[in-house]
């Protein structure tokens, strides 16, 4: 499907970097434990066998400069524990049901204020670009928070090939409305509107951090994640790094985003993760690192930025954060 | 009908005993996910709220099935509610709020309130549920428990406040409950769902 596969020759992921001395770590003390039966420190007392990782090895370079030394979330959690709505409201809910969702072949259709407006196909856009390997902090609106590293390219490479011109203020996303790929579509009772909306201011866009995912842990991104293509913008919610993308669209208007269009009250076009302003339905001063356990759960203080303010606290100078959440 | 009392009884104990069986064994053998905390929570809440459903199916099931073995069980099932319902409550502060915070949350999040104040018309409906305690009240007891009613229509609103998007799962469990007030509303008359109006000496 993605070109710029990994020649047969080269070591994979798992074979150079620590993530299978992680894994295996933790499939040591989970049995410890397990055999213990105390558990007060572990998230699980017996781990489920770590999860291979799964698809399709990509080419990249690790980028030092966009990368944290914080522990990375394990393949198997980022993997199965997702929201994305379109799939069902329940953590689970993508791995299982994404895989109704074919990703192979995939177009993105490219409009509004730009020179070069049309359907690009993945590989069509992906190939003139080399891959990165980022690994970010996502933070959740729900206060639970992972790190991920994600392979992709960036946005502020991606987007000017298609030319924005002057009037191009703002850029928006859309994720694939089909009901029949995609279960939770078909709810009676759902006050989504599909499809899912998302917007970037056009220098938010532009930022260095903002990336445009092709896959994680080395490898093409799994359905649940937002397969093939999807947003990463880490000094935002979650909600903002929209997954499974088939629309770009350049606009002078401010787009409208499908959770302020469901509650405007709770999130917000900006949605800047800033433990100042609370959720109205609880607090964002801290969250919790996944994995977390039962009874030692891993809370740690939300950051401004989600910690990346060094990068981006100038786009939003002179702005009142709590007006603008 | 000759369906023997005590094997019921064990029954509907195990049954009742299976949703925090089911999550010792999850938490034993690792299987809550990443996030156990909001899992084991949002499963206890889930738990008190059927157990409180399954309390108001007493009356309505008694009368269709003719047999009074359901009523044996009602207090059973309500203390088990209670049960789950004190573990939620437990595990909100202990897993989610962490201990912090409790000013705002329990002032300011409307979901909140409405599960605490429904917490709070349960206590008294454990208290007083002892034999002791049914003789003490005499006809002010029945009129004290059917501030169920409104404790399981907080509830659900406790629920329906957590809703992001999908309101599916608040949409059946309203329906029940609906239909399950609404069937006594029916047959005993409407007044009869309003709590602590005890009725006047024939």
């Amino acid at each position: 499907m993605l070109i710029k596969k990994r020649p047969s020759w080269a070591l994979s992921h798992s074979e150079i970097t620590p993530e299978s001395v992680y894994l295996d770590r933790r499939r040591f003390m989970g049995g410890l434990v397990a055999a213990a039966l105390a558990g007060a420190g572990v998230p699980r007392l017996v781990d489920a066998a770590a999860l291979p990782v799964q698809g399709e090895s990509l080419d990249y370079a690790a980028m030092p400069g966009f990368s944290t030394e914080e522990e990375k979330t394990p393949y198997e959690d980022v993997t199965r524990y997702n929201n994305f709505y379109e799939f069902g409201t329940d953590k689970g809910d993508p791995a299982k049901y994404a895989d109704e969702m074919s990703v192979d072949p995939w177009s993105v259709t490219v409009e509004g204020e730009c020179g070069k407006p049309g359907t690009y196909g993945l590989e069509d856009l992906v190939r003139p670009h080399d891959y990165q390997e980022r690994i970010y902090r996502l933070r959740c609106v729900e206060a639970w928070s992972m790190v991920v590293p994600w392979i992709g390219i960036p946005l502020a490479d991606l987007l000017p090939r298609f030319e924005p011109n002057s009037r191009a203020k703002y850029v928006y996303f859309e994720t694939l409305y089909d009901p029949d790929q995609m279960r939770a579509q078909r709810s009676l009772f759902s006050t989504i509107d599909w499809p899912y909306q998302e917007g970037l201011r056009m220098d938010e866009a532009m930022n260095e951090l903002s990336f445009m995912a092709v896959g994680l842990y080395g490898k093409t991104l799994p359905k649940q994640n937002g397969a093939p293509m999807r947003l990463v913008v880490p000094w935002k919610y979650g909600f903002k790094s929209i997954k499974s993308i088939v629309k770009i669209r350049f606009q002078e208007e401010r787009p409208k985003t499908t959770w302020e269009m469901i509650a405007p009250q709770e999130y917000g076009f900006y949605a800047n993760v800033n433990p100042e302003v609370d959720h109205p339905r609880w607090s964002q001063k801290r969250e919790r690192r996944l994995p977390s356990g039962l009874l030692s759960p891993n809370w740690i203080e939300t950051r401004k930025f989600n910690g990346y303010g060094d990068q981006v606290a100038h786009l939003y100078k002179g702005m009142d954060l709590t007006k603008y959440y | 009908m000759a369906i023997p009392l005590l094997p019921f009884r064990i029954l509907v104990f195990v049954l009742s005993c299976m949703p925090f069986a089911l999550l010792v064994l999850d938490i034993v053998t690792g299987s809550l996910g990443p996030d156990p905390g909001q899992t084991v929570t949002e499963a206890l809440g889930l738990s008190a709220l059927q157990l409180m459903i399954a309390t108001l199916f007493i009356t309505p099931l008694a009368r269709w099935t003719h047999w009074s073995g359901w009523i044996k069980v009602r207090r059973m099932l309500g203390l088990f509610a209670f049960f789950y319902a004190s573990l939620h409550l437990m595990a909100f502060l202990q897993f989610i709020l962490g201990w912090g915070d409790l000013w705002a949350t329990f002032t300011k999040r409307p979901y909140i309130i409405f599960g605490s104040l429904a917490f709070l018309l349960l206590i008294p409906l454990a208290a007083t549920s002892t034999k002791a305690m049914m003789r003490r009240l005499g006809r002010q007891w029945k009129p004290l428990h059917r501030l169920v009613y409104p404790a399981v229509a907080l509830v659900w609103l406790h629920f329906l406040f957590q809703a992001r998007s999908d309101i599916t799962e608040m949409v059946v469990y309203g329906l029940v409950v609906a239909f399950l007030l609404g069937v006594r509303g029916y047959w005993f008359g409407w007044r009869s769902l309003v709590p602590l109006r005890i009725p006047k000496r024939a």
